[in-house]
């Protein structure tokens, strides 16, 4: 089966300040597949992932250089507003805005200039019922979104995003701290999610990379290690330092 | 008890009585106040223009004359001033001119009141030939309030959480629509009190109102903005002053006035930002 690329970094430098904290990165994602990222702190993973939806420039110190393509398009040539409705992102620690259930959800499709009503309930209920969340919610949709748990609070984020109909959703330890249950909750959502979404996950939990992802890529200190299928990179790898941070000697 | 215990306890008494120390002197003021003008205000005294030498009669003119400028202030200082300070914290890049006009905000500050009121006299007065009225006065204070509110609207723009704003961008939502649905919302209690505070102070203000509104005495209403009026502060100071054998209870009772004025701008600050932290939800 041929793979279809829907990412595409070529010489990918990032530097924050004077740190260069990617070094030179070629990798391609492809569609529909869940391409996890693994790797110690500081190695680059979660600037690789906000480097996709050009959210490191909120950082005024943050300088790039190379080249990222998406779906065949220079990254460059899209306007950020339609780059990041296309590449979602669900934050590492649940972040909800302080508004009801409902507008949370409804957050995106607003700003993209929907506003029939029944069609953004519409929405709301397919993002809620994507994520999972639908049936813990739909009594009470117009409460305040942070009386939700942590991992509700966490499913209402990626059904946020849902919402905004992206094509690619990135996950930054999005995992991070929550409990077992309800990270099985989001796994579960994320395998249902693969049909129709490119999901790229970025964690420090080798297990969860392992368990969901199909393919996986190994950072560290801003360079790609290796790169491969997670079966292979995790039973054989071929670097010394993937078989080191995989088995626990470091990191 | 042990040493640490009763060091402890010394520490929170003194921490105590200074704190105490502080709150004397409002009580105070308002002490004398009150006991000096009791008797003199009633409602002829707060319905009424002054009469035979303003030694009779009310102050109901300046009453009128103070909260119409500070509405004209509010209606120019306000938008001026969140406006700004929405460009500053959102969107100007930290470069050598946004440096300098955060400077210049800080500097405004400093100036002595009195200055604003010669150059509100200058430019609005004899420049723009808006000559002594609400217009000049009321732009005068607005300009002196501008510092006030900015920098309440900046602190209250910087305390919104970062994350409300990267959710709001990693929507694909524009900067604009993030400032408007996920920013100004939570930053309106902040600059609620900013406002209040600077337009109690421009209440109370003589010197900027002096050469560009303030009538000495005008016992009628205002019936457009280009008239002139009486105003509290002023009248006060002039009563003070300028009239011989003028009764001390007035002067007081006028002072009263002047303090309850601003203690219900205050209260009404209260109970709106009190509504809106109902909102919050963070």
């Amino acid at each position: 089966m041929v793979k279809e690329t829907i990412i595409k970094t070529v010489n990918l430098n990032c530097h924050l300040g004077s740190l260069q904290v990617l070094k030179n990165l070629n990798l391609e994602i492809y569609k529909n597949e869940i391409f996890g990222i693994i790797g110690p702190a500081n190695s680059g993973k979660t600037t690789f992932l906000r480097a996709l939806n050009r959210l490191n420039y909120l950082n005024a110190s943050y300088l790039q250089s190379g080249e990222i393509f998406f779906a065949d398009q220079n990254l460059k040539s899209i306007s950020d507003s339609i780059l990041r409705k296309k590449i979602g992102i669900i934050f590492a620690l649940p972040q909800v805005l302080p508004i009801s259930i409902y507008n949370n959800t409804a957050y995106g499709p607003k700003v993209h200039g929907i506003t029939n009503k029944d069609t953004v309930n519409q929405i709301v209920e397919d993002a809620l019922k994507k994520a999972y969340l639908w049936d813990e919610v739909k009594d009470r949709l117009h409460e305040p979104a942070v009386k939700l748990s942590g991992g509700q609070q966490q499913r209402l984020c990626i059904a946020r995003t849902l919402a905004v109909e992206p094509d690619v959703i990135l996950y930054d330890e999005h995992c991070s701290g929550l409990d077992p249950i309800s990270t099985a909750k989001i796994e579960d959502a994320m395998q249902q999610l693969k049909k129709n979404y490119t999901q790229i996950l970025v964690t420090n939990n080798t297990k969860q990379a392992a368990r969901v992802s199909e393919r996986c890529a190994f950072f560290l200190m801003g360079e790609l290690i290796e790169i491969g299928e997670t079966a292979a990179l995790f039973t054989k790898p071929q670097d010394k330092r993937t078989d080191d941070y995989i088995t626990g000697r470091f990191g | 008890m042990n040493a640490a215990k009763i060091r402890e306890k010394i520490a929170f008494s003194i921490l105590g009585l200074v704190t105490l120390l502080v709150v004397i002197p409002i009580l105070m003021i308002i002490f004398y106040i009150v006991k000096n003008s009791i008797g003199a205000i009633n409602w002829e005294f707060i319905t009424q223009a002054p009469r035979n030498g303003m030694k009779e009669g009310g102050i109901f003119p300046a009453i009128v004359g103070t909260i119409v400028l500070v509405v004209c202030t509010m209606l120019f200082s306000l938008p001026l001033s969140v406006l700004s300070a929405i460009y500053l914290v959102e969107y100007a890049r930290d470069n050598f001119f946004t440096r300098l006009i955060k400077l210049s905000v800080v500097n405004l500050s400093g100036i002595p009141s009195i200055v604003y009121g010669l150059f509100g006299f200058t430019l609005f007065v004899l420049f723009l030939k808006l000559g002594t009225s609400i217009l000049s006065g009321s732009l005068t204070l607005a300009i002196m309030s501008l510092p006030v509110i900015i920098t309440a609207t900046k602190e209250a723009l910087e305390s919104v959480p970062v994350s409300f704003r990267e959710i709001s961008l990693s929507l694909g939502a524009t900067k604009w629509q993030t400032v408007r649905y996920c920013v100004l919302p939570y930053a309106i209690p902040g600059i609620l009190t900013g406002t209040v505070l600077s337009l109690s102070r421009a209440a109370g203000e003589t010197a900027p109102i002096l050469f560009t509104v303030a009538a000495f005495y005008l016992p009628r209403l205002p019936r457009s903005v280009f008239d002139q009026v009486m105003a509290l502060p002023y009248h006060l100071y002039v009563i003070s002053t300028q009239v011989p054998n003028m009764p001390m209870k007035l002067s007081f009772a006028t002072g009263f006035v002047l303090i309850a004025l601003v203690f219900l701008m205050n209260l009404v600050s209260i109970i709106l930002r009190a509504q809106f932290r109902k909102k919050k939800l963070w």
